[in-house]
C-alpha cells in the first residue's frame, strides 16, 4: 500500500464515520434520555434513502401510507389512554387529533408533491418530513407505555420494532435496491485523492448538526430538560417535565438524523431495505466506544470505525463485517476493565 | 415432588406413543424442529428468565456446535459421538471469553455483545472457505448408533426429545439446590447474593456458558438431522427468534420454552406460506408479525403464555425429609470478652464529602453494640465499610484479629460476619425456608454439575435442616414453606436475621432491624436479640428506635455529621449533653 492509496482509504473511512457518527449520536441521545437501546435507528436510514428514491420516480412513497397508519393507531391509542385516564371524552378527542394532525398534514403534502416532479431539495425536504414524523409516532406506540421497565425489556422491544420496520419496509418499496443521485456532482482534486461534492455535504452537514446539537442540549431550555430527563426522570416529572414529550422529542430527534444520515449516504451506495440495519449497528459499535454516554467519545468511535471498516475492506474485503463487529470484543474488555468492579441495580 | 414430576413424566411417556402412532412424517418432522428450538429456548429461560441476562447470539452458538461437527466429521472422518464434545468445547471458550468481557459492566453490555458476536461470526461462516462460504457443507452423515440409523424420522424424534427431557429436569433440578437459588438471585441485584458469600460474576458466566451449551447441542442435532449446515439458520435473525420463542413461552418457565417454541414455529411455517399469498408477492413478511407480536406480548403478558398456566397449578409444599440429615460444619467460635470486630479509624469520602471520619470502636464477644446518631450521621456507610460493600477511603477494621479491609463483601461473609439489609432484600417467589438456606450458601460445596444429576441431596437436606433449625430458633417455625412475597414486613425482617445466622457467624451486623415494627414485633425482636446474645452472639445493631436500642444494647457508638460523638453504656450516652444537643438541638 502505497500513500495515496492510503489517502484514498482514509477519506473512504472518515465519510462513513461521519455517518456512523451521527448514528452513533442518536444512539446516545436515545438511551440516555429514555434508557431505550434503539436497535432500529438504521431502519430511519433506509427509509429516509428509499423515499427519496421513490419520489424521485414519481410515485407516492409507501411510507406516507405507513405514516397514516401509525398515526391513526397512535392517535386511537392516545384517544383511548386520555379518556380513560380523565374520563373526558372531548378532551381525550383532541389529545388524539393532535398526534394527528400533523402526520396527516405531511402525508396529505407528499400525496401532493410526489407525482409533480419537484426539484432535487424540495424532495428531499420531504422525505426528510416523513421519516421525522415516524419518530415520535414509534415512541407513542411501541414505549410509551413500558417507559418504567428495564432496559432489557426496553432493549427486547426494540428488536421486535426492528423486525416490524424491516418487514414493513420490505412491503412498502419491494426488495429492489435503489440509488440516489448526488446532490452536488462538483469533484475536487486533493493531491491523490479526489474529493467529490457528495463527500463535502457529507462533511459539512455531519459537522452543522453536531454542533447544532451541542448548541440545543447546552443553550436552550428544550434540550436541558431533555438532559434532566436523561439524569433523574423522577426529579424531571417533579420539574414539570414530561417525560412522554421528552421521550416522543427525542425519537423525533433520532428519526431526523436517521432520515438524513439515509439521504446522505443515499448517493454513494445502493440502498436496499434492509441495509439500515447494518449501517445502524456500525453507528452502534460507536456509541459503545463511548459507553452509550458521550457524544465526542461517539464522535472519536464513529471515525475509528469508518476508517477500520475502509482499511479492512482493502486487505480483506469479504471479512469486513467480520472485523468491524469483531472490535466491539475488545472494545467492551477495556470499558470493562476501566470501570473495575460491576454496578448494582441494573 | 412427586406433583412436580408429573408434567415430566407425561412427556417422557408421550414421546414413545408418539413415535408410535401412525402420523404423517411432516409431523415428525415438525416436531424434530420443535424439539431443537426448545433446547434453544431452554438455556434462555435460564439465562432471561431466572438470571435476567439476555443473549441475541444464541443461533452463533448452535452455529457452532454445527459447523464444528459438520467439518470435522467431513474433513477428518471422525464419530459425531467425538465431534459432539469438541463443539462443546469450542461453545464453552468462545462463551467464557465473551461472558467474562461484557458480565462485569451492566445488564444491557451482554446483549448488545452478542448481537456484534453472533454478526460477525455469521459473517465469518459465510465466507470462509473452508467452510464452503453461504452455501455451507453438504453431505453430513446422519447420526447411527449400533448400525442403525437414529439420525432420521421418529427415532431421531425420540433422540432429540429424550435430550430435551433429560436438559428440561438438569435445569428444573439446578433451579432446586443451592447454586440454583444463587442463580435466582442475580436478577435482582447482586448486594445481597454477594453478602451471603456468592460471587455473582461466576454465576453469571456459569449461566452464560451453560445456556451456550444447550445451543451446541441443538446445533450439533440440527445439523446432523438437516445434513447440511449454511449460515443462514445461524444468523441474527435466528437468535432474535429464539429469543422471541422464549419471551412468547414465559421466560421464567422451563415449559414455557417448549410452547413458545412449537408456536413460533407453526406459526413461523403457516405465515411464510399464508403472507406472501396475501401480500401477492414472495418475501419473508412474517418479521412484521413476529415483530408487533413481541411488543405486544412484553407489554400486555410479560411472563408469556405458561404464567397462564403456571397460575393454575397447585404448587405443593416441600416434602421434609431432612429431620436425620448431619449438621452442617460449624465455625469455632470466639471465646467470651474476645474482642470480635476492631474499627480503626475507617474513612470514606465522596468526593470533597467526607462521609465516615475516622471512625474507631470495638466489639468483644457476646457483646450488643448499637450505633446511633441522627439521620444522614453516616451509620449506614459505617456499616458497608465494616461489610465491605463499600471501599474505605483509609483506615482499617479486624475481625477475630484478621485484617479484612481490603476484602470484598462475599469473602468477609465467608469468615463469618453476617447482615441483614436496611430495606430487605430476598427472592420474593422462594419460600422462607429457601431464602433463609441462601444464608448457609458458604457452608455447602455442590455445584452446577451435581446439582442437575441430584448427587447433591445429602447436602441440599443439611442445608434445609439448617434453615429449619435457624428458622425455629427466632420463632418462625410456622412459615417455613410461605412464600416469602407474602410475608409482613415483621416477619420479613426475622426472616433476614435466620438467613444472617444460616451463615453461622460469629458476629451479627443489622441494619435498622426494627424499621416498620409494630410495637408487639418489636418486643420478639428484642427478645430475640438478648436470646442470641445468651448463646454467645455478638451483634452491632443500626438502629433509630431508642427504646430498643436502650433496652438491649450493652455499649453505645453515637455519630454525628460521619464523626464519632461520644460512645459508652446506654446510662452514660443518656446522660450526655453532646447526644441530647445532637438529636434535639441545643437552647441558645
Amino acid at each position: 500500500m502505497d500513500f495515496s492509496i492510503a489517502s484514498i482509504l482514509l477519506l473512504d473511512g472518515v465519510t462513513n464515520g461521519a455517518i456512523y457518527a451521527l448514528l452513533g449520536l442518536a444512539t446516545v441521545l436515545v438511551f440516555t434520555v429514555t434508557r431505550v437501546i434503539f436497535i432500529p435507528q438504521g431502519e430511519f436510514v433506509a427509509y429516509g434513502a428509499l423515499t427519496l428514491a421513490m419520489m424521485q420516480t414519481g410515485k407516492t412513497p409507501g411510507t406516507v401510507w405507513l405514516l397514516l397508519i401509525l398515526a391513526i393507531v397512535a392517535s386511537l391509542m392516545e384517544f383511548v389512554e386520555r379518556w380513560r385516564h380523565h374520563g373526558n371524552a372531548v378532551r381525550a378527542f383532541k389529545s388524539g387529533l393532535k398526534t394527528l394532525a400533523f402526520p396527516l398534514l405531511i402525508a396529505a403534502v407528499s400525496i401532493w408533491a410526489a407525482p409533480q416532479q419537484f426539484p432535487l431539495w424540495v424532495q428531499a425536504a420531504l422525505s426528510i418530513a416523513i421519516v421525522t414524523a415516524f419518530g415520535p409516532l414509534v415512541y407513542r406506540v411501541a414505549y410509551q407505555s413500558l417507559e418504567a421497565a428495564t432496559p432489557l425489556v426496553l432493549l427486547i422491544v426494540s428488536v421486535g420494532v426492528h423486525f416490524a420496520m424491516t418487514g414493513l419496509g420490505l412491503l412498502f418499496f419491494g426488495a429492489e435496491g435503489f440509488r440516489n443521485p448526488s446532490f452536488w456532482e462538483e469533484r475536487f482534486a486533493l493531491g491523490p485523492v479526489t474529493l467529490s461534492g457528495q463527500t463535502v455535504i457529507i462533511f459539512a452537514v455531519s459537522l452543522a448538526l453536531i454542533v447544532l446539537m451541542w448548541l440545543y442540549f447546552e443553550k436552550s431550555l428544550r434540550g436541558k430538560a431533555l438532559r434532566a430527563t436523561a439524569v433523574n426522570r423522577t426529579g424531571a416529572r417533579l420539574m414539570g417535565i414530561s417525560t412522554h414529550a421528552s421521550g416522543q422529542l427525542t425519537f423525533l430527534l433520532a428519526a431526523l438524523i436517521g432520515a438524513l444520515s439515509g439521504l446522505l449516504i443515499g448517493p454513494t451506495t445502493t440502498v436496499f431495505y434492509d441495509s439500515g440495519f447494518l449501517i445502524g449497528l456500525k453507528g452502534f459499535v460507536a456509541a459503545v466506544v463511548a459507553g452509550l454516554s458521550s457524544y465526542p467519545g461517539a464522535l472519536v468511535g464513529a471515525l475509528f470505525v469508518g476508517i477500520v471498516e475502509a482499511f479492512g475492506a482493502f486487505w480483506a474485503s469479504a471479512f469486513k463485517e467480520v472485523i468491524v463487529f469483531t472490535l466491539v470484543l475488545p472494545i467492551l474488555l477495556v470499558r470493562s476493565l476501566r470501570s473495575g468492579h460491576s454496578d448494582e441495580e441494573h | 415432588m412427586s406433583n412436580k414430576n408429573l408434567p415430566i413424566l407425561l412427556l417422557a411417556l408421550a414421546v414413545p406413543v408418539i413415535a408410535l402412532l401412525p402420523l404423517p412424517d411432516f409431523w415428525i418432522a415438525q416436531l424434530n424442529y420443535i424439539g431443537l428450538y426448545a433446547l434453544v429456548s431452554l438455556g434462555l429461560v435460564l439465562l432471561t428468565g431466572v438470571g435476567g441476562l439476555t443473549s441475541f447470539g444464541q443461533a452463533a452458538f448452535v452455529g457452532i456446535g454445527a459447523y464444528t461437527t459438520a467439518w470435522l466429521t467431513l474433513n477428518t472422518g471422525m464419530s459425531p459421538w467425538l465431534t459432539l464434545f469438541v463443539g462443546l468445547a469450542f461453545t464453552a471458550v468462545s462463551a467464557v471469553i465473551v461472558g467474562l468481557i461484557t458480565l462485569r459492566m451492566s445488564g444491557h453490555y451482554l446483549p448488545l455483545a452478542t448481537i456484534a458476536w453472533g454478526l460477525s461470526l455469521y459473517y465469518l461462516m459465510g465466507n470462509l472457505d473452508a467452510l464452503g462460504k453461504y452455501d455451507g457443507l453438504l453431505g453430513l452423515k446422519s447420526l447411527s448408533a449400533f448400525e442403525v440409523d437414529i439420525g432420521q424420522g421418529r427415532l431421531f424424534f425420540v433422540l432429540c426429545w429424550a435430550i430435551l427431557i433429560a436438559g428440561a429436569v438438569a435445569l428444573i433440578n439446578l433451579l432446586d439446590s443451592r447454586p440454583g437459588r444463587a442463580i435466582r438471585s442475580l436478577k435482582g441485584g447482586t448486594q445481597m447474593a454477594e453478602a451471603m458469600g456468592i460471587s455473582t460474576f461466576r454465576y453469571k458466566v456459569t449461566i452464560f456458558v451453560i445456556a451456550a451449551l444447550f445451543a451446541s447441542v441443538a446445533g450439533w442435532l440440527l445439523a446432523h438431522f438437516q445434513r447440511t449446515v449454511n449460515p443462514s439458520a445461524f444468523g441474527l435473525k435466528m437468535g432474535i427468534e429464539y429469543l422471541f420463542m422464549t419471551v412468547v413461552g414465559g421466560v421464567g418457565y422451563v415449559w414455557g420454552a417448549i410452547v413458545g417454541a412449537g408456536l413460533v414455529k407453526l406459526l413461523d411455517d403457516y405465515l411464510q406460506v399464508a403472507l406472501p399469498a396475501l401480500i401477492g408477492t414472495s418475501g419473508s413478511y412474517e418479521v412484521i408479525v413476529f415483530g408487533v407480536a413481541l411488543v405486544l406480548v412484553l407489554k400486555y403478558l410479560p411472563d408469556g403464555l405458561w404464567s397462564v398456566v403456571a397460575r393454575k397449578l397447585p404448587s405443593p409444599p416441600r416434602k421434609v425429609d431432612w429431620q436425620n440429615a448431619p449438621d452442617l460444619p460449624a465455625r469455632s467460635k470466639p471465646a467470651p470478652g474476645d474482642l470480635v470486630l476492631q474499627v480503626d479509624k475507617i474513612r470514606k469520602q465522596f468526593g470533597g464529602l467526607t462521609a465516615v471520619n475516622d471512625i474507631s470502636f470495638n466489639i468483644a464477644a457476646g457483646q450488643i453494640v448499637g450505633l446511633i446518631g441522627p439521620n444522614g450521621a453516616g451509620k449506614s456507610t459505617t456499616f458497608n465499610l465494616i461489610t465491605g460493600v463499600l471501599s474505605k477511603t483509609s483506615g482499617q477494621v479486624l475481625f477475630r484479629g484478621n485484617d479484612i479491609s481490603a476484602l470484598p463483601s462475599r469473602d468477609i461473609s465467608r469468615q463469618g460476619m453476617a447482615r441483614t439489609f436496611q430495606h430487605v432484600k430476598m427472592i420474593a417467589d422462594m419460600t422462607v425456608l429457601e431464602n433463609v438456606a441462601m444464608g448457609a450458601y458458604t457452608r455447602g460445596n455442590r455445584g452446577v454439575v451435581s446439582s442437575m444429576l441430584r448427587t447433591n441431596q445429602a447436602e441440599e437436606q443439611s442445608l434445609m435442616k439448617e434453615a429449619q433449625r435457624q428458622l425455629e430458633r427466632i420463632g418462625m417455625g410456622a412459615y417455613l414453606h410461605e412464600q416469602a412475597g407474602n410475608l409482613a414486613m415483621g416477619p420479613q425482617r426475622l426472616m433476614e436475621i435466620a438467613r444472617a445466622l444460616c451463615c453461622d457467624p460469629a458476629l451479627l451486623l443489622l441494619d435498622e432491624p426494627a424499621a416498620g415494627l409494630r410495637h408487639k414485633e418489636k418486643q420478639a425482636l428484642a427478645t430475640v436479640l438478648r436470646q442470641l446474645q445468651g448463646e454467645g452472639m455478638s451483634i452491632l445493631l443500626v438502629e433509630h428506635d431508642m427504646d430498643l436500642v436502650m433496652n438491649v444494647c450493652d455499649h453505645l457508638v453515637v455519630m454525628e455529621f460521619g464523626t464519632l460523638l461520644t460512645q459508652g453504656t446506654p446510662a452514660e450516652i443518656q446522660a450526655s449533653p453532646a447526644v441530647r444537643a445532637a438529636y434535639l438541638g441545643t437552647e441558645h
